[in-house]
């Protein structure tokens, strides 16, 4: 039963690593538009994760 | 990428040009709302009314990242609200609005102040103990589960007791944190000498807790750590609900609220035009009213003639011209022409605030409602305590050793837990609300459902509420085709609302070309045809007898020098539903009444055409309030339907009240719904929804009884260790869980 002394303290660990995730997914604000995330998952196109180029001038458009 | 977001941008793009550069006038100065970060860039919060799905998302993200100098831009769908970072040096506040404008959206820059005290909310802190809770629970069952296994097989004793340790290392801080909000609440109420749900909930987890740790210090052989956090990781999950329905209800308010937030045009003694919040202005101080803005102090017309639009503080549909002398009102708004004013008022002394202030004072008058589930606390919390005792001196006095006699007594506590009483009320309620919204309707106050479930007269108001509140062609007297044409060409240049009447009548007309098109303000519009002055407005502008019979509403005379002029009469047109409606409310046993602030032929016109026997006219805030009062001294449970800043009081002094979302902003934070749409139906609906939720809250509780009736003897004679009276208890919770989603299933029509 000695590995217990391990064993007990790894699980709270990485029951602890989950705990904070979310913790740290809350205080990051992932939980403050439930509606929104849900939507953002129809965005089918990359661009909304590199922003668009600083070079990227509106006025140069068409 | 670039095309996709040419096309979609497209229609705005070309009207961008022949913009003439500025900020567009009417538009509250957003650079008042600005808030600098802790690294240097500016952030401004806008509500964003009109966004709906994941496209109108997408466009204000990237319509946003598109300007030059922006950091970070991210919608909030949930709360309708943008928050977004800027390069101050690059960018200015007011190209921010703009460029949301020509994507389609309209912003309006939120408070800062009321952001501020929204940061940390309620909600956030109920799902960081239900984390905290959730940890604590998985690990504490983790090790119970072990400890279970170990009764069979042979633990050793300095195993389990380290089990029991590492179960308590885990358990103490969880509880200290998460059972907080349960602790405060029950404090609350025992320091205001009452009972509440949260009182035997905090008693059974502390004790259970304070029992555990001594068992474990003397290594005895049940402890009940699993117990108190199981208790509380679901006590949560309910709690957690219940206040997501109320934020959600309760942001849409805010954005009222923040909407509500002005900035007024101040001109200095040196001429020199700047803008300060409203709460700022002084008496004497001079202020500029663009036209189609509104009117940001009550004072005196200064210099300029125009319409005001002052329909949410009279609830009058029909303008009413102002001159150089003329007072004017906070909220009311100019549509036609420039203004100057003297400020005569503060800011809190406005109309506006009075009408507030009404509002708090009606407010007190409602405070002494007790919700279902208080009540049924304020019975049930003492009865539990009482038995708890009564188990614990029965062990006693049978001879039981005094953690025998503790442990029933806990399991008395948890067995009665309220859980499914605690569960009754807020399910039904977050099933309710969500099935409200998909009507449409939003359930703002959270014993709404409940009060309007008790309603049995229905009070409405008329401009905006029985009816549309914009008038409405109905007569265009003998105006023949070619003179309806040229009327119409003439109202297609005006914002008045009688001129947008006509022209939506005739929106299909083709109408002669005009030239010189001009508006004479709080007159009407002047134009020529092939050398003849043509004038559409007000009877003394266009020069028509005062003989012609008076109808009771508002009109327009068309003149042109050739010939008599023609009237055009409007009428306020009840809602297309409105007589059905009417009709089955009195068929469901409701008294109706009409109380209007409107002039009084006008009230009798519309009554009778609904069969509404019992209406009043004329009636100020302060009567409307009486009235409601006198049916309160009656015993009568009132339910309020109004719209106007004018009906913000009533709505606040009935038992409960609804609102249309065309709404003034005041009178949609005072109502307890809103419905959205042209119809009156919803109100039917909601009050359907409202009795079978009650319907359900009421089964809810006998099924908490029931259980209840078999478990607490059970408990009392000690044949349910605490563990296994927290499994019944969350088993009870989940039986009246499902029975609330029972309400999705059932047909209202």
């Amino acid at each position: 039963m000695a590995v217990l002394i391990y064993l007990v303290p790894a699980a709270l660990v990485l029951g602890g690593l989950g705990l904070a995730a979310f913790l740290w997914s809350l205080k990051s604000g992932q939980y403050d538009d439930m509606e929104g995330a849900a939507q953002r998952i129809l965005f089918d196109d990359d661009e909304m994760e590199n922003p668009p180029p600083p070079k990227n001038d509106p006025e140069k458009k068409d | 990428m670039n095309e996709t977001a040419a096309s979609e941008t497209g229609s705005g793009r070309g009207a961008d040009k022949a913009k003439p550069a500025g900020p567009k006038a009417g538009r509250v100065d957003p650079s008042l709302f600005v808030r600098k970060t802790p690294d240097g860039l500016n952030q401004i919060d806008l509500v964003v009314q009109d966004m709906h799905c994941a496209g109108c998302l997408r466009k204000v993200e990237r319509g946003l990242g598109e300007l030059p100098g922006v950091e970070y831009a991210r919608a909030n769908l949930s709360t309708k609200r943008v928050a977004v970072r800027w390069q101050p040096a690059r960018l200015k506040p007011a190209d921010i609005v703009e460029k949301l404008a020509d994507t389609g959206f309209e912003a309006v820059p939120f408070d800062p102040k009321l952001l501020s005290a929204l940061d940390e909310t309620e909600e956030r802190r109920l799902l960081r103990a239900l984390g905290v809770a959730g940890f604590a629970a998985a690990n504490v069952m983790l090790i119970s589960v072990g400890v279970w296994a170990g009764l069979a097989s042979d633990m050793e004793l300095s195993t389990r007791a380290f089990f029991y340790w590492i179960s308590a290392l885990i358990a103490l801080p969880a509880i200290a944190y998460a059972g907080q909000p349960f602790f405060r609440s029950a404090l609350r109420a025992l320091r205001a000498r009452s009972m509440n749900m949260d009182v035997p909930i905090s008693l059974a987890v502390l004790l259970a807790t304070g029992m555990s740790l001594v068992q474990t210090i003397v290594n005895a052989s049940h402890v009940y750590f699993d117990a108190s956090v199981t208790l509380l990781f679901f006590l949560l999950i309910g709690r957690y609900l219940d206040v997501q329905a109320r934020a959600k209800a309760c942001s849409a308010a805010q954005n009222l609220l923040g909407l509500r937030a002005m900035a007024a045009t101040v001109i200095g003694p040196d001429g020199t035009q700047h803008s300060v919040p409203v709460e700022n202005l002084e008496p004497g101080m001079k202020v500029s009213v663009a036209s189609g803005t509104r009117i940001p102090a009550d004072g005196e017309v200064l210099t300029g003639r125009a319409d005001i639009d002052t329909s949410l503080v009279t609830g009058e549909s029909v303008p009413t011209a102002v001159s150089p002398g003329s007072k004017v009102f906070a909220g009311t708004l100019n549509i036609s022409a420039p203004l100057t004013l003297r400020v005569t008022k503060r800011d809190d002394d406005s109309l506006l605030a009075e009408i507030v202030r009404l509002m708090e004072s009606a407010e007190q008058g409602r405070a002494g409602y007790v919700r279902l589930a208080d009540r049924a606390a304020r019975i049930y919390a003492p009865a539990v305590h009482v038995l708890a005792a009564a188990t614990l001196a029965l062990w006693f006095a049978l001879g039981a050793g005094w953690e025998t006699a503790f442990t029933h007594a806990i399991a008395v506590l948890i067995v009665t837990c309220p859980c499914a009483l605690g569960l009754a009320v807020p399910v039904v309620q977050v099933v309710a609300t969500g099935r409200l919204l998909k009507h449409g309707v939003l359930v703002k106050a959270s014993d709404g459902l409940e009060k309007l479930a008790d309603a049995d007269t229905i009070v409405f108001d008329k401009t905006g509420t029985l009816t549309l509140g914009e008038p409405e062609l109905v007569s265009a007297g003998d105006a023949g085709p070619v003179e309806i044409a040229l009327a119409v060409a003439l109202a297609r240049q005006s914002r008045h609302p009688l001129a947008r009447a006509l022209a939506a009548h005739g929106a299909d007309i083709a109408a002669p070309a005009l030239s010189d098109i001009h508006e004479v303000p709080g007159m009407g519009m002047e134009a020529m045809l092939d050398g003849e002055t043509v004038r559409l407005g007000n009877r003394s502008f266009t020069g028509a007898d005062d003989e012609v019979s008076s109808h009771a509403g508002p009109e327009l005379w068309l003149a042109k020098s050739s010939d008599a002029p023609r009237r055009f009469q409007f009428a306020d047109r009840a809602r297309s539903d409105a007589a059905e409606t009417i009709a089955r409310l009195t068929h469901e046993g409701f008294a109706i009444e009409l109380l209007s602030g409107d002039r009084e032929e006008v009230v009798r016109e519309l009554a009778a055409d609904l069969n509404i026997a019992d209406w009043r006219a004329e009636a100020r805030p302060d009567e409307k309030i009486a009235r409601l009062e006198e049916l309160r001294a009656q015993g009568r449970k009132v339910l309020m339907v109004g719209d106007g800043l004018n009906d913000a009081p009533a709505l606040r002094a009935a038992h409960v009240s609804m609102s249309p979302s065309s709404a003034a902003d005041v009178s949609q934070t005072a109502a307890d719904f809103i419905f959205q749409g042209a119809d009156l139906r919803p109100i039917v609906e909601t009050i359907r929804i409202a009795r079978g939720a009650r319907h359900l809250v009421v089964q809810n509780f006998g099924l908490a009884l029931v259980y209840n009736a078999v478990a607490v003897p059970l408990a009392v004679a000690g044949y349910v260790t605490p563990l296994i009276a927290a499994i019944a208890m969350s088993s009870s919770s989940i039986t009246v869980t499902l029975n609330a989603v029972r309400l999705n299933w059932r047909r209202i029509d």
